[in-house]
């Protein structure tokens, strides 16, 4: 499953020495570098760490920051915290999902756009506020979460 | 070098000093989170390539966050001898500018914000002192002390503000019992929500039986609408490190463990820098001092859960398993991580421990109210004037945070309300605008401190909405383990979005009211104990804004869409045809500078036209 640009399953458990509780550490770095969490490979973390697969599977589904389906090349993470929701972030995340044709957890079909929904980015002083990647937006309107669109091809 | 004597920490004090008053100009951009996200990193990259463009001898630096959000991106300049000199909302070409100003040997004052006094000289130019301005007049920054001032990746800089004297005080001065009776004299309760005194906290772990201890910083900072933490840590992390490294001492624990959120990369980064840093100086690892004390700091990353705030949740998360919490007592302190005594703080209370320790618990003491002493960090956001971090001795008013240092409500409006304690929190209401909030206060209120969020409304905010809100929050974030924060979620969420969609029933509102009772009383940890709150509150002090959604269909503050209609005041509008170019369902038509013409069964109220519209002729009611 793995591509060789990838660490693989077995390299980033030995890097956590096979540690039980390294299980959610593990998880993350398989996020981090395929952007989601294959079944393969969550196999391979269960087989590697010695426990039950529906252990590696629970902890793949109580945390949000696990997607179990492939995302998009851009995931957009729309902040709803409450700063940003008592200054229109309801709106701004209808018109993105409206521009990419999709509800908010959704992937768009060619693979360019995920969307999500976030609890608070910690950036409430300049709500509302969008992160793609590791750039965060802030003060936004609808109109500039269009453009702002536009730039992640 | 590690540091083993008092001699080689004045040396690196020295150091840090040269750092930040260099013999030559210094300019440093706020590159936190929120600085970056208005940008932060286009202003820094513009000062840089000036400064390489006319050659300048000028030394760049990067700080955290000064607090004041709104005016960022922030960039200081400091000029030997002279005052630190702040600049607000600096894009590019202000940078620029700034630059060239400071090339032609000049500080461009009249676009300075204010200045912050370096060894009490004033400046020779007209501008006000930074406790002049209203934003910073009544704030007192003991948390905060360091947070923008200095270069979060420079250890000697941090050294430079005193920092790891207290943990030398500490470990070389100090006996453990001695720490524990200075924390205990201070007063100081728990920032991250509950107020449990530290100190008692800490000697409960101490006491308990057992040779290995845990010590953990709680930095899943979940609260919506609060960011303190985060400033914290990638503006000061050694404050935190330092504080985690005393408390160790003092409890007995040799490692340590902080529980970031997965929403906070830079915080993150951050903190693996300063661990590393401090672990290179001595101030962590084997032999703190040359003393028999050793401390290994951990990080563990969250996985986006906003349970894992609560403690026991939290423990479990670093065990690596799913975040569920666990029934009190045993607590912590007796029974934590893998099973061993552990002691739970969180940042802003981590923060304040070196000060404490430093200046003494009776100066802590003396600021501060009866029950709530010493200084609180507020994140004052939402519909306000002047948003930002905030930090001010408890029994400060509520007035004076909104109106005096928030500079009052957005745009005019009428002031509604101030949330406070994030989901497990409410709303309070103008009648105590006045009231001094500490820990106490805001119990009454019927809200809670939490751990510092502020989120201002007025009265274009629905508090129907604002409680649908947060129950939809919970519902998600319920961990489901227990039935009655499961299921009394579930359904106070079902019959509030029959509110805001204008089918209420019958007797909704009293169902509501026992539902909150029961989930309030029957829950198993603090996320379901506490999550009728917002409802409770919006009842108690906004029952008329529930009558009018289920009496007459009705949504005072025209926000709950399916109580709202969208209308054009063709008197008012000037036809420029911005409306109609935006409108997605072609709702609006109309010709050329003359008032156009809005179709309501096309419009689905996204409020794409009203954001556009320069002469405010749509209206919503």
């Amino acid at each position: 499953m793995a591509e060789s640009s990838f660490p693989s399953v077995p390299a980033i458990l030995e890097r956590h020495d096979h540690q039980e509780h390294a299980l959610i550490a593990v998880l993350q770095e398989i996020q981090r570098t395929r952007n989601w969490l294959p079944p393969d490979d969550l196999e391979a973390v269960a087989s590697g760490l010695r426990v039950p697969p529906s252990r590696v599977f629970g902890i793949a589904t109580f945390y949000k920051a696990f997607s179990l389906v492939p995302r998009g090349r851009h995931v957009f993470q729309v902040c709803v915290g409450t700063a940003c929701h008592v200054r229109g972030a309801q709106h701004i995340l209808d018109r993105i999902a409206r521009e990419m044709r999709i509800d908010p957890g959704g992937t768009t079909p060619d693979a360019r756009f995920t969307l999500e929904r976030v609890r608070c980015l910690g950036c409430c002083s300049i709500a509302p506020v969008l992160r793609v990647g590791e750039a965060t937006h802030g003060r936004l309107t609808q109109h500039r979460a269009a453009q702002i669109l536009k730039r992640y091809p | 070098m590690r540091i083993t004597t008092i001699d080689q920490l004045d040396a690196l004090a020295q150091q840090g000093k040269a750092s930040m008053f260099p013999p030559r100009t210094r300019i440093a951009v706020g590159t936190a989170s929120c600085g970056v996200a208005t940008g932060a990193a286009e202003a820094l990259a513009a000062v840089r390539d000036e400064i390489d463009r006319l050659g300048l001898p000028i030394d760049l630096r990067e700080t955290g966050c000064v607090g004041f959000c709104q005016m960022e991106p922030m960039l200081e300049v400091l000029q030997p001898g002279g005052p630190r000199v702040l600049f607000h909302q600096v894009d590019a070409r202000k940078a620029r500018e700034i630059v060239r100003a400071l090339c032609a040997d000049r500080i461009p004052a009249e676009r300075a914000l204010c200045w912050i006094p370096v060894d009490g000289k004033a400046p020779s130019f007209v501008l006000p002192r930074y406790d002049h301005i209203p934003f910073y007049a009544k704030q007192e920054k003991i948390v905060l002390r360091n947070c923008g001032l200095i270069d979060p990746d420079s250890l000697a800089e941090y050294v430079a503000r005193d920092g790891y004297r207290a943990l030398w005080r500490a470990v070389v001065e100090m006996t453990p019992d001695e720490i524990m009776a200075e924390i205990e004299r201070s007063g100081l309760r728990g920032r991250g929500g509950a107020g449990f005194p530290t100190g008692r906290k800490w000697r409960l772990c101490r006491d308990a039986p057992g040779a290995e201890k845990f010590v953990i910083c709680n930095a899943d900072e979940g609260d919506p609408g609060a960011y303190m933490d985060r400033a914290v840590l990638e503006g000061d992390p050694h404050a935190v490190l330092e504080g985690m490294a005393i408390g160790a001492w003092a409890i007995g624990a040799s490692e340590a463990y902080i529980y970031v959120r997965d929403e906070y990369p830079l915080a993150i980064r951050k903190l693996e820098r300063a661990i590393a840093d401090a672990r290179d100086a001595g101030f962590l690892g084997r032999r703190i001092f040359g003393r028999p004390f050793h401390l290994n700091i951990h990080i563990a990353r969250g996985g986006g859960a906003f349970v894992c705030g609560e403690e026991t949740s939290l423990l479990q998360s670093i065990e690596g398993k799913a975040g569920e919490p666990n029934q009190r007592p045993p607590f912590p302190a007796q029974k934590g991580l893998w099973g061993k005594p552990t002691n739970v703080n969180n940042v802003e209370t981590w923060g304040a421990i070196p000060e404490i320790v430093r200046r003494g618990g009776d100066w802590f003491a003396g600021i501060g109210t009866p029950g709530s002493k010493g200084t609180k960090v507020f994140s004052l956001v939402g519909k306000v004037q002047n948003t930002g971090l905030v930090e001010v001795p408890m029994g400060t008013t509520l007035r004076d945070i909104v109106f005096d240092i928030g500079g009052g409500i957005l745009g005019g409006n009428k002031f509604k309300a101030v949330q406070t304690g994030g989901p497990s929190g409410g709303c309070i209401p103008a009648s105590f605008l006045d009231s001094p909030i500490d820990f106490d206060e805001l119990a009454r209120t019927g809200s809670i401190m939490g751990s510092g969020g502020m989120i201002v409304m007025d009265d274009a905010t629905c508090m129907v909405d604002v409680a649908r809100y947060f129950l939809d929050f919970l519902k998600e974030e319920s961990c489901g383990k227990c039935v009655p924060c499961r299921e009394g979620i579930e359904r106070m969420l079902e019959i509030l979005t029959r509110i805001c969609d204008g089918q209420a029933l019958d007797g909704d509102l009293d169902l509501l009211e026992q539902l909150a009772t029961m989930t309030k009383d029957f829950s198993l940890c603090a996320l379901g104990g506490t999550a009728p709150n917002p409802v409770l509150t919006t009842i108690r002090y906004f029952r008329d804004e529930y009558e009018a959604h289920i009496r007459d269909r009705r949504c005072p503050a025209a926000v709950c869409r399916a109580l709202i209609r969208y209308s054009i005041r063709y008197d008012e509008c000037d036809g420029c045809g911005v409306c109609l170019k935006t409108c997605p369902t072609g709702a609006i038509v109309g010709e050329n500078k003359r008032p156009h013409c809005f179709f309501e069964d096309k419009c689905i109220k996204c409020g794409a036209c009203i954001e556009l519209c320069k002469v405010g002729a749509i209206k919503v009611a």
